[in-house]
């Protein structure tokens, strides 16, 4: 496989990456520089585990080609938190209990953020709306839809 | 006293909704799951050649091109490793031997130094088949008709509380013969009779399965797995493998998701079995989606003939059930869901008379396992809802009709076994209080219809007689108290629940308190499986006890030291205090160098290390032919649920406008951690009720994916939830603790059937109640045109 040599910002680090053509942003993310933070749930752009901010909106980062991501500006869960202090939301999600296994939750807090920017006050409907492509097994999302009305206040 | 609190100002952390202590770690990516642990450039991938047949006799397997492809570094199949493994029934092999029984089981693996190469290598293996007649249907199977799908049932090892029939495919037959049930039924003056059938459902976690295995050169395994149950995986790997148990290490971090799929051992067999081949490399499977759709543990499908029946004031008389459980090609661990689906069959009702044959089946469908719940929402599907049915036909509020019936203390239950205190009153008193339940409110537009479902439930513990927890506590310099502990954290919150009991016990402040983690075999304290809900109270004992070990230790160290009695001096937010002599010191002055004598003439004391253990001792057997013993469980954990629901006549979509479920969990330890506990398990419960479904077409599970096995998204839990809960103490529980864990999904196709039948007049009895079905019932019955 010929490789590409790419270079892109990254949680505002610019790194600079040699991909295969195949690999994904996700697997770009987790094994080229070791941000295990975000998940990976399907493979298939259906579970919204991988979500990472590409340019400032969220998407499946298992369905985005790293080759293509030249230039682009990146956004993991470990990106959130600024000098060791947790964003709003990470804020919230823990008071609102929003957390059980967590494997959900970066791409959660992904969406959550991406909602957030582009809506600071959204209503009930555009909250679950926003995170429709987030599955969660544990949460029922109850306690997750009150940590972003929480953060929004 | 000037630094400790008096007992009165110290906040106990018991019933206090402390944050998550993994939390940190979760939103910020830290937090270490499985697939997160680096192996560096010797990893190996591997992938799994997969039956295509449902059941076929195996005639020739060819690995020889696999061997040959460039990156392959071995490939196996069955005839390395021909030891039957299972947690009940032992069944089962690592891969298909002589026979494959259902779509996706192995048959061969490799490992490769690249995903992609295995994929390659999985591709080249040939192997040849001679298809057999195969059984889809459980009922059929039960049928002296029906193929054998393991001629060799006879010779399987099993515990004497399962009951296989050789020469059939019946599994497990547990029965219950409670009283008289043929001469009950002249004596009912109301009888509903039904048969519902539960489909196959799968668990869903959003991490799949994923195993990490690796021999070293004296071949010691380490295994590092997403998994619910480390120690039971040492047992069953090393039986599978003929090593000891002492030279296979499991490490078990973060758990994305369990739900009872990732207890007892699935596929993490399959590269540790790679990796005996290749000493010294780590060897990576990681399930696909699709795989961990089709290929691993599935909820059993279940079909259910009900008979139920009550005198003319209501009182139930007699109950008989039939259940025939689709157990899949294996049922190492079905057998069990069987057993505990028969000494619960009569669910939280006193009835007199009871008669159950609970059946598990052989098919060549997906194995059953544990799923959250372990039999209970099957079962209570059919039976809340022929109940729901009984109380209409004898004229009796419904509500009414479950308070009459709610088993209460000193109740001969369905077993022989007497029922503990509880709460089941106050749940259903909770649960019509929220719904207004027999108030009968309008719907929202003409366009729909509007309808309440409320359905109790029970379930206890389901387990061997005798499931151990252990653990340890262990304090540092800076008086800081680390619990060692082998269950795991899978979301529940158990890590913080335990540490809560151990900061009570021993007398520090919760924040104090840290959980040895990950759970790993070669240094954790033994615990049986991460499952039935059992942690809180079997694991909080062993813990307390620990805790109380280690307090002991310190009081005697300060008593001789002081000179004075223990029965004198408390421990007070870290701090050991006299009531005597007011004097006090702070633990981390002691725990580890311990306390000079006067007059430096030695030391007294040392490293504090406390102990604990705890396991049930009472439970005995049952009757082979009547079901009846003394004591089946350890106890029952009650609750109840309700829907408030609009269908919209056009297109049959459920609205849900108000959920409320209440379960009286002994003691809620973090009452936070109870609630989100509960309105995860209604959600869960829901989605199965409304979307979920294995759709199998002659052993083809045809949905693999999130696309078409839809589960529920936040739109879908638009509602408003209410969850209040009922503290009616256990009697052995850690401050009166039970489970609850899996309790709050089991009535909720229930209680949704229930609320669809009081919309609409309809009782769908077969879930999921999707928008098409009640759409096409509505236009059967007539009710939209």
């Amino acid at each position: 496989m010929t490789l590409k040599t790419i270079t892109l910002t990254v949680n505002d680090m610019v790194e600079t990456v040699d991909v295969p053509q195949n690999m994904t942003l996700l697997q770009m993310i987790r094994e080229k520089l070791s941000l295990t933070g975000t998940k990976n749930g399907c493979s298939a752009g259906e579970c919204g585990a991988c979500t990472v901010l590409m340019n400032g909106e969220p998407v499946n980062s298992c369905m985005v080609l790293a080759a293509e991501c030249e230039g682009a500006n990146i956004t993991t869960v470990e990106g959130l938190a600024k000098a060791g202090k947790l964003s709003t939301i990470q804020e919230t999600i823990i008071k609102a209990g929003g957390v059980q296994c967590g494997f959900c939750t970066p791409g959660m807090l992904i969406s959550a953020t991406a909602l957030l920017r582009r809506n600071p006050n959204p209503t009930d409907t555009e909250i679950r709306s926003a995170i429709v492509g987030n599955l969660c097994r544990c949460t029922g999302y109850v306690r997750i839809v009150d940590a972003i009305k929480m953060a929004a206040k | 006293m000037a630094n400790a609190k008096s007992k009165e100002q110290v906040v106990s952390p018991i019933g206090a909704s402390f944050t998550r202590n993994d939390v940190y770690e979760k939103v910020t990516g830290t937090a270490v799951y499985t697939d997160d642990f680096q192996f560096g450039n010797k990893l190996l991938f591997a992938r799994a050649k997969r039956s295509p047949y449902p059941h076929a006799l195996i005639k020739k397997i060819d690995t020889s091109k696999a061997e040959a492809l460039p990156g392959v570094k071995v490939v196996v199949t069955g005839k390395d490793f021909p030891n039957r493994i299972g947690l009940y029934l032992q069944d089962k092999t690592i891969f298909a031997t002589d026979r494959v029984r259902f779509i996706g089981e192995p048959v061969a693996a490799v490992a490769a130094i690249s995903d992609e190469v295995a994929m390659k290598a999985v591709e080249l293996i040939e192997v040849e088949y001679e298809e057999l007649e195969a059984v889809f249907d459980a009922e059929f199977g039960a049928s002296d008709k029906a193929p054998l799908i393991h001629p060799d049932l006879d010779k399987y090892i099993c515990p004497n509380f399962i009951f296989p029939k050789a020469g059939t495919n019946i599994a497990n037959h547990f029965k219950i013969r409670k009283g008289d049930v043929s001469s009950a039924w002249e004596k009912c003056a109301y009888i509903v009779e039904r048969s519902f059938k539960v489909p196959h459902i799968q668990h869903v976690p959003i991490e799949t399965h994923i195993a990490i295995a690796q021999m070293d050169e004296k071949g010691k395994v380490t295994v590092w797995a997403s998994s619910q149950s480390p120690f039971a995986q040492r047992n069953l790997i090393a039986h599978a493998l003929h090593i000891s148990q002492s030279d296979l290490r499991v490490i078990a971090p973060l758990v994305g998701g369990g739900f009872g799929s990732k207890a007892g051992v699935t596929m993490e067999a399959i590269p540790v079995a790679l990796a005996t081949k290749c000493k010294g490399w780590p060897v990576k499977f990681v399930l696909t989606r699709e795989e961990e759709f089709y290929t691993n543990f599935v909820r059993q499908g279940l079909t259910i003939h009900v008979k139920v029946g009550c005198d003319k004031e209501g009182n139930l008389l007699a109950l008989k059930n039939m259940m025939y459980w689709d157990g899949g090609a294996s049922t190492e661990y079905g057998t069990n869901v069987t057993r505990a689906g028969g000494y619960s069959s009569s669910g939280p009702y006193d009835i007199p008379n009871v008669e159950t044959d609970s059946i598990c089946v052989y098919t060549n469908h997906p194995i059953g396992g544990a799923y959250r719940g372990f039999g209970m929402s099957e079962l209570h599907t059919g039976l809340d809802q022929a109940i729901d049915e009984l109380a209409e036909k004898a004229g009796i509020d419904k509500v009414a009709f479950l308070k009459k019936n709610g088993v209460t203390e000193g109740d001969v239950l369905v077993t022989g076994m007497i029922m503990h205190k509880n709460g089941i009153q106050e749940c259903i008193d909770n649960v019509a209080k929220s719904l207004k339940m027999g108030e009968k409110e309008k719907p929202s537009s003409p366009d729909r219809l509007r309808g309440k479902g409320i359905a109790i439930m029970w379930k206890a513990p389901a387990m061997p007689p005798n499931p151990g927890s252990s653990a340890w506590v262990e304090m540092a310099e800076d008086g800081n108290v680390t619990v060692g502990l082998g269950g795991q954290e899978i979301g529940q919150g158990t890590f913080t629940v335990m540490a809560q009991m151990a900061a009570a016990a021993l007398g520090v402040p919760y924040e104090k308190v840290r959980i040895a983690g990950p759970v790993d075999t070669q240094y954790s304290p033994y615990e049986w499986q991460t499952v039935a809900s059992r942690l809180t109270w079997s694991m909080g004992n062993a813990v307390v006890l620990a805790a109380k070990d280690a307090r002991r230790q310190i009081l005697e160290t300060v008593a001789e030291a002081w000179k004075e009695s223990t029965e004198d001096l408390d421990i007070i937010n870290g701090v050991v205090v006299s009531y005597k002599s007011e004097r006090e010191t702070s633990l981390e002055n002691i725990v580890i160098y311990g306390i000079p004598k006067e007059n430096n003439e030695g030391w007294i004391g040392g490293p504090i290390v406390g102990r604990g253990s705890f396991m049930p001792k009472y439970v005995t057997n049952l009757d082979a032919e009547t079901g009846q013993g003394p004591r089946a469980v350890v106890h029952y954990t009650v609750g109840c649920e309700g829907l408030d629901i609009e269908i919209d006549k056009n297109t049959g979509t459920i609205y849900v406008l108000k959920g409320a479920a209440s379960f009286d969990v002994g003691k809620a330890i973090n009452p936070a951690l109870v609630k989100a506990q509960v309105e995860g398990g209604f959600a869960q419960g829901l989605s199965s009720a409304m979307f979920e479904e294995i759709k199998l077409v002659k052993g083809v599970m045809t949905n693999p994916s999130f696309v078409d096995y839809r589960i529920a998204t936040a739109p879908d839990m638009d509602f408003p939830l209410d969850t209040p809960f009922v503290e009616v103490p256990q009697d052995d529980g850690p401050w009166g603790a039970r489970g609850v864990g899996e309790h709050p999904m089991v009535p909720t196709i229930a209680a949704l059937g229930n609320a669809i039948y009081d919309a609409t007049g309809i009782r769908l009895t077969n879930p999921p109640y999707s928008a098409e079905k009640i759409y096409l019932a509505m236009l059967d019955k007539g009710l939209v045109k």
